[in-house]
């Protein structure tokens, strides 16, 4: 497959295969092209040349089978709906008209909100709650429709440390409950580390995926760059990619 | 107007602080009643529509829109053709522009505050040339409710249930895209398309609205109530409830203290939403110290 955006080839000649049930995580750095593999995903922008199949099927818009949690960095403090009504969007804001008769499955927006532990602050404006609680609100709402496919851009960058952990493991644990194939773009993989199958690596315009401790090596990802790059590892086991320019700013995978 | 304040100044009534006996006195001139009236359809219009234009930040795309407006309807009159129909053709033109620049994109206030700029611009040249009465220009700037016929009225119904109707009908895509256009854009729900769409029932709303308050005073009808509504819930359907509630109480009570005063029925409306915004504001703080 080879992706373009704004005329230009974002990247060229990927090959992947994501097993249903598996938890993948997508890095690279910024402008690589992770978004662009998920807006494909989705449907919203098309493969330059190659062929994307999801669950057998080209994807396609409003795909009902994959819950999305979009990159985000807060709601407006002043965006004024309750997080029960925000999940409730999830499950029917997409139809036509109002909800005349009360069809709205409402153990499913309770199961939802009780799945990501959201149940006690769902009836509190989104815009007022913390990055945490947000993140999980945008989870529930990707939750409700019953998906097989969670696809999430970024939902660790704008939290400490302490609820990145929280959340990997709030997704980790839905998605084994669920059987839920999860596919998550991060920045940095070190809370990601102890979770996931496997690792789609996006870097200067190639594509890589494999085992995290396959390709999270100093020899492959100077493969993928083209240029030096060293991986070291600390006592703890976190990883850290650096000689790139840009990653010594950012020392992250 | 002109025929309001006519009556007004030869009836001069006073209350007699007899409910009942008020309650007649106000629906005892036919004026009063279609005030009533078309006051109602259109705060129960202004109130619900006003919800989305506050959730989505469009307060200043709306106010934009009735003073883009005001040049439409001041170059109708010129032409000689009735200024509603000016009104309307510059309010869903502008409207349909605006819709489409999007409804988070960073440079769009700019556009409209240009945009904006030359029509109000554009109307000052109509009325120059208009040699009749200021009045029509008037009346559109601040509102003549106590000058409408029972065809207004029937007008202002029947536009008041289409847009009622298209709210209705792309209710929950409309919320759905105000809250969260990426989310909502990923299910499927078409945003661009939603947007104009919005900004058209918009502008009929705005062009029904002008009548009662005028060009000037549209937010005291649109986004006042909606403003006042989302600090007390956070629940969209109680919400628009609640905004719904108060442009009525506005519009009744502002319609009633002006028939029994010699100012204009706009600067109570207008009064009474803004005091009421004020009160709910300052007595946030202690309401959040009571709970």
């Amino acid at each position: 497959m080879t992706a373009r955006y704004d005329g230009r080839a974002v990247w060229s000649d990927a090959s992947f295969e994501i097993p249903v049930g598996s938890f993948t995580a997508v890095l690279g750095p910024n402008g690589s092209g992770k978004t662009t593999l998920l807006r494909m995903v989705l449907g919203q922008l098309g493969p330059s040349s190659g062929s994307l199949q999801v669950f057998g099927r080209p994807p396609r818009r409003g795909d009902a089978t994959i819950g999305y949690v979009p990159q985000r960095s807060d709601f407006d403090p002043e965006l004024s709906i309750g997080g029960r009504d925000f999940v409730h969007l999830g499950l029917d804001g997409h139809r036509w008209g109002i909800d005349l008769f009360g069809k709205v499955d409402h153990g499913a927006i309770d199961a939802a909100l009780e799945a990501v532990g959201a149940a006690v602050y769902a009836e509190k404006s989104i815009g007022r709650l913390s990055g945490g609680e947000q993140q999980r609100l945008l989870l529930a709402q990707a939750l409700v429709g019953d998906p097989r496919l969670l696809l999430m851009d970024e939902p660790l960058s704008y939290l400490d440390v302490r609820n990145q952990a929280t959340i990997v493991q709030l997704i980790s644990d839905v998605a084994r409950r669920r059987n839920l194939t999860v596919v998550l773009i991060a920045h940095d993989v070190n809370p990601l580390l102890r979770h996931v199958d496997s690792v789609v690596y996006v870097a200067a315009g190639r594509v890589a995926m494999g085992k995290p401790e396959d390709i999270i090596t100093s020899e492959r990802l100077t493969e993928i760059y083209g240029a030096p790059v060293e991986v070291i590892r600390d006592s703890r086991g976190r990883v850290f990619v650096v000689g790139l320019e840009e990653e010594i700013a950012h020392p992250h995978a | 107007m002109r025929e309001g304040a006519l009556v007004l100044t030869i009836a001069n009534p006073t209350p007699s602080w007899n409910p009942l006996d008020d309650l007649a006195m106000l629906f005892h001139y036919d004026f009063m009643v279609h005030a009533f009236q078309a006051g109602t359809i259109v705060a129960i219009v202004a109130g619900a529509i006003g919800y989305f234009v506050v959730l989505r930040g469009s307060s200043f795309a709306a106010h934009a829109l009735s003073h883009i407006g005001f040049a439409g309807a001041a170059g109708a009159v010129v032409l000689g053709l009735s200024p509603v129909l000016g009104l309307l053709a510059f309010t869903l033109g502008s409207g349909s522009v605006i819709g489409a620049l999007g409804s988070r994109l960073r440079g769009r206030d700019v556009t409209i505050g240009i945009v904006l700029a030359w029509t109000l611009g554009l109307g000052v040249l109509f009325i120059s040339l208009y040699t009749g009465y200021a009045t029509e220009a008037y009346a559109l700037l601040f509102g003549e409710i106590l000058g409408i016929s029972v065809r207004d009225v029937l007008v202002t119904l029947i536009a008041g249930a289409i847009t009622l109707a298209a709210l209705v009908f792309v209710y929950r895509p409309l919320l759905f895209s105000s809250v969260d256009e990426e989310l909502a854009s990923a299910r499927g729900v078409p945003v661009t398309a939603l947007s104009i769409a919005f900004m058209a029932i918009l502008a009929v709303a705005v062009t029904e609205a002008v009548q009662v308050v005028g060009v000037l005073l549209i937010f005291a009808l649109i986004v006042t109530p909606a403003a006042i509504a989302i600090r007390f819930t956070c629940h969209p359907p109680y919400a628009i409830g609640i905004g719904v509630g108060l442009a009525l109480l506005f519009t009744w009570l502002g319609l009633a203290i002006a028939y029994f005063s010699p100012h204009p029925v706009s600067f109570f409306i207008t009064s009474l939403a803004f005091f009421t915004y004020l009160g709910v504001r300052i007595s946030e703080p202690l309401r959040r110290l009571l709970v």
